[in-house]
């Protein structure tokens, strides 16, 4: 109501501009152009998944499949979070697969070779992560070696490691708990049913929160007088991730449930996303990464932020290959390979720029998810491995570029 | 053009140049006359002009970005780019050497321009001889495969030269080439000068050096705001009617009122030295003693080269330089400042001399921007307060003006004098006590000049010590209340307002070391 009332004192205010149904709808039109772009990688994968589902006759689009791809790339995306903040702070890591392999490989000793128990074992296993996360972050953030050099050190150094310690053998059949982290499912907590009622309802709170996030960010927003998208188009983003999130809780509910590595992820995700967003850490991240000298002379310890960015991708690394260990069920010495271009191809679809600076988690997610489409929705067409790669570095190629000519064209402006 | 059939006696004319960028008039009619076989000095303060038509005449500006004509071996010439007017024979030697260190002298002095032989490939035996033949003449002996980055920055600007000569010059431009010499090798570069002069090429030599003016030039003209004074002849030049050229101009309204409250001492810095971070001999930073009180501005006065930053920085944190040594006091009590956070929980800010390399996060927000050097203050249990942050940042836009409909505009679209104001902002939310400001006006229009003036003045009046490095003397001179000299790294001086005069100023900045 007071909205109407305050209506006639900003008509008086808006007098003085030139047209404002013009003015109105240019706006409108021009916040639909900027969003394509800040969304465009979300429009490209609906484009993705919609082009698979076609391709693959609705195989992409079947529960057990939709439930396959998120436990199939699980790893990627815990990887994509970590690179993501690597990129940003503008250095590179090349040993992630490596280290997730290397890791893999100690957990089976701890759980399988020394049958220690499982939850001692993980945690063990992501210490390892973390230490070897202090040595390459110690190269790179206090001996001043750049991150390119000290991680493809690492790279042949932990891939190494992980054929020592496996002594060229697989070390197998690992116990039930430390498996369900890679095919793990919680449901059935209500009984055999058809539907999963908790999944449902998991996505019903998903939903009311991100309705709840999204409406006080945008009044935040407003009350601060910021911009703020058009109602109309706000709403209509809205019902559209509604209907994703449903079709996919949907589909999860009717198959097995909540993969507890999607858990996993939205913890993750949560966790990263705030980090990045709110805390200081963060900040100081994308402060070095658009410019390190200013950073410096602000007095952000540049180094210690460094160091701890490179611990933490450590850790997330070890993350990734018990995942990946428990899914197989096997530390063998292929585990990993190749991790990396998936983690750093993730980060760079979803939106990081190669100089740094610039990057979010939620971009990072959304270019791991397009590779993992990639990948499933070829797969399952039975195209082979070799054609598969020719294409994920066609995508990663005109996914920057799009996003370089998308950037030239607004700074042009 | 064919009315004169004799070689004429100016190689070089350069009529009514005016060059505007967007908002300044860099050079407004500016004349100049270079005789065929001179050497003639161009003089001017920081910004006066002299590298913008140093650059309009190398085509680096090219022809159609200016007004008036280029006269060069009595033809108009239409140069597009630097290719264009190294054909003709004009070779510009900019102040930061154009050499790639990890390459051989030769390489140097022929890249681009390699020596061939058969199925045009490089012949390395031509071109070592050449160089070695370019090296003689230049009069420096040194192999032609030792790399640049084994010699030193004397030779260096001699290899240079030999580049220069293998291009066959016939007007050579030097851009302050003995700022970063020693004594010796400045000599030689000015003997060599005046060598080539016998050979009948010219030179065009732009310098503060007075000294140096006085021994090579044949005739000195002074720029200053971007139009020429005067043009002097050899025996007319005296050092009184050069600088008197150089900094005449009215200083009225340009500096806002600025009553001084001087209370007690702030901040003093005893014996501080700093050698090159490189150069470990190099003395940068040369035994500085200066003091601040409280609501005091005080100006650093010095060259190009004399070791402003350097001193700045190397005080800030140690974000310069090697083997640094002295003693910073605040309020007395002695204090550390060996990391820039140290520095900035001690009360200093540095607001830097080059805001876009140093200062700002170009591609982030201003409200990030601002809060950059500060978030401890925004920050609980690790997260920033984003309301809290985005109040502050609106604040700082409404009181410094900032020019921009919201906080959350990227800074690099910003003007220079908006960039500015958030650097400012930036350091005065850190609570400083005392403000380093290096260059706070460079590349900024008038009117913003003012504003960050009256910045300047309103954090004195707060109570702060304020050090204002500029390269201006008319600014230091209207905001400061009083002024060192620095000159090769050293204090020369130190005046207060009332005795501070261009003319002493300036007398200070050029002393040199006694020999």
């Amino acid at each position: 109501m007071s909205n109407l009332e305050t209506k006639p004192a900003d008509g008086v205010a808006a007098g003085s501009q030139v047209n404002p149904v013009e003015n109105r709808f240019t706006n409108r039109f021009s916040h639909i152009l900027a969003d394509l772009g800040k969304n465009g990688i979300f429009i490209a994968l609906i484009l993705v998944v919609v082009l698979f589902s076609v391709l693959t006759n609705g195989i992409l689009l079947r529960p057990q499949n939709i439930s396959n791809l998120i436990v199939q790339n699980g790893y990627i995306l815990v990887l994509a979070i970590g690179m993501v903040m690597v990129i940003i702070a503008g250095h590179i890591d090349l040993s992630v697969g490596s280290v997730a392999a290397f890791v893999g490989a100690v957990s089976g000793v701890f759980a399988v070779q020394w049958g220690l128990p499982w939850w001692l074992s993980i945690i063990l296993s992501l210490l390892v992560g973390a230490l070897v996360g202090v040595w390459q972050g110690f190269w790179i953030a206090f001996v001043g070696i750049p991150a390119f050099i000290v991680t493809l050190a690492g790279m042949l150094i932990f891939r190494g490691l992980a054929l020592v310690v496996l002594g060229n053998a697989n070390i197998g059949s690992f116990p039930t708990e430390y498996r369900a982290l890679g095919n793990g499912f919680i449901s059935n907590v209500f009984g055999e049913l058809d539907l999963d009622p908790l999944t449902l309802g998991v996505a019903v709170i998903a939903v009311i929160a991100l309705f709840v996030q999204q409406f006080r960010t945008r009044k935040g927003r407003a009350s601060y007088g910021q911009a703020v998208e058009p109602i109309v188009w706000f709403i209509a983003k809205l019902v559209l991730i509604t209907v994703a999130i449903g079709l996919f809780a949907y589909a999860l509910a009717t198959y097995k449930g909540i993969p507890i590595t999607l858990i996993v992820l939205a913890v993750l995700v949560l966790v990263y996303g705030i980090v990045m967003n709110r805390s200081v850490f963060g900040r100081h991240i994308y402060a070095i990464g658009g410019n390190l000298h200013a950073a410096e002379l602000s007095g952000i310890k540049t180094r210690n932020v460094t160091f701890w960015l490179f611990v933490n991708m450590g850790f997330l690394a070890a993350l990734a290959g018990l995942i990946f260990t428990a899914r197989l069920n096997l530390a063998g010495p292929k585990a990993g390979d190749g991790f990396e271009l998936e983690a750093i191809s993730a980060a760079f679809i979803g939106g990081a720029a190669v100089q740094g600076g610039v990057g979010t988690i939620g971009g990072a997610i959304i270019g791991g998810l397009i590779i993992g489409v990639l990948n499933n929705g070829m797969s399952i067409m039975g195209i082979g491995i070799e054609w598969q790669q020719a294409v994920k570095g066609l995508v990663l190629l005109f996914a920057v570029a799009f996003d370089v000519y998308n950037k030239r064209r607004s700074g042009g402006r | 053009m064919t009315d004169k059939v004799d070689a004429p006696l100016n190689i070089l004319e350069m009529r009514g140049i005016t060059k505007t960028f967007p908002g300044v008039k860099a050079l407004q009619d500016v004349t100049i006359e270079v005789g065929r076989g001179q050497v003639h000095a161009i003089c001017g303060e920081n910004g006066a002009g002299k590298s913008t038509l140093m650059k309009v005449l190398s085509g680096v500006y090219p022809f159609g970005t200016y007004e008036g004509d280029i006269v060069f071996e009595n033809k108009i010439v239409e140069f597009k780019d630097i290719r264009d007017s190294e054909a003709e024979g004009i070779v510009i030697i900019h102040q930061e050497l154009a050499l790639s260190p990890y390459l051989s002298i030769a390489e140097n002095i022929f890249l681009n321009n390699e020596q061939r032989g058969g199925l045009g490939l490089i012949d390395w035996n031509k071109t070592n001889a050449e160089a070695a033949k370019l090296l003689a003449r230049v009069g420096l002996r040194e192999n032609p495969t030792t790399k640049i980055m084994d010699i030193g920055v004397g030779k260096q600007q001699l290899v240079e030269i030999a580049k220069a000569l293998s291009k066959r010059v016939k007007l050579l431009i030097l851009d302050e080439p003995t700022a970063a010499l020693n004594d010796e090798d400045s000599d030689h570069l000015l003997n060599l000068i005046l060598h080539l002069k016998e050979q009948g090429i010219t030179a065009i030599i732009i310098s503060h050096k007075l000294n140096e003016i006085k021994k090579v030039a044949d005739s000195v003209t002074v720029i200053r705001d971007g139009k020429t004074i005067e043009t002097i002849s050899k025996n007319d030049v005296t050092e009184e009617r050069i600088i008197k050229d150089m900094v005449g101009r009215d200083l009225e309204n340009r500096y806002p009122d600025h009553t001084p409250h001087i209370g007690d001492e702030i901040l003093r810095v005893e014996d501080w030295t700093a050698h090159h971070p490189q150069d470990v001999s190099r003395v940068v930073v040369d035994n500085v003693n200066i003091n601040v009180r409280r609501g005091e501005i005080v100006g650093i006065a010095g060259l190009m080269g004399a070791g402003r930053t350097e001193f700045a920085m190397s005080l800030f944190g140690r974000s310069y330089g090697s083997k640094i040594s002295g003693r910073v006091f605040k309020n007395g009590v002695e204090i550390k400042t060996r990391t820039v956070s140290e520095a900035i929980a001690n009360g200093l800010a540095y607001a830097t001399e080059d805001r876009k390399t140093y200062g700002l996060n170009l591609i982030d927000d201003i409200k990030r921007n601002i809060s950059m050097a500060a978030l401890k203050k925004l920050e609980k249990l690790g997260l920033v307060n984003d309301g809290q942050e985005w109040t502050v940042a609106n604040e700082y836009r409404k009181s410094m003006n900032i020019k921009s409909p919201t906080v959350l505009a990227k800074t690099g679209k910003l003007s220079g004098g908006n960039q500015q104001k958030v650097v400012l902002s930036k350091w005065i939310y850190s609570d400083p006590d005392v403000l380093i400001l290096d260059e706070p006006t460079r590349g900024i229009d008038v009117g913003a000049k003012y504003e960050i003036y009256s910045i300047i003045n309103r954090l004195a009046a707060e109570g702060k010590g304020v050090i204002v490095i500029s390269s201006e003397l008319p600014e230091l001179l209207g905001i400061c209340d009083r002024i060192y000299a620095l000159s090769e790294g050293r204090i020369t001086g130190e005046l207060p307002i009332e005795e501070a005069s261009p003319e002493a100023l300036l007398k200070l900045m050029t002393m040199e070391k006694a020999r």
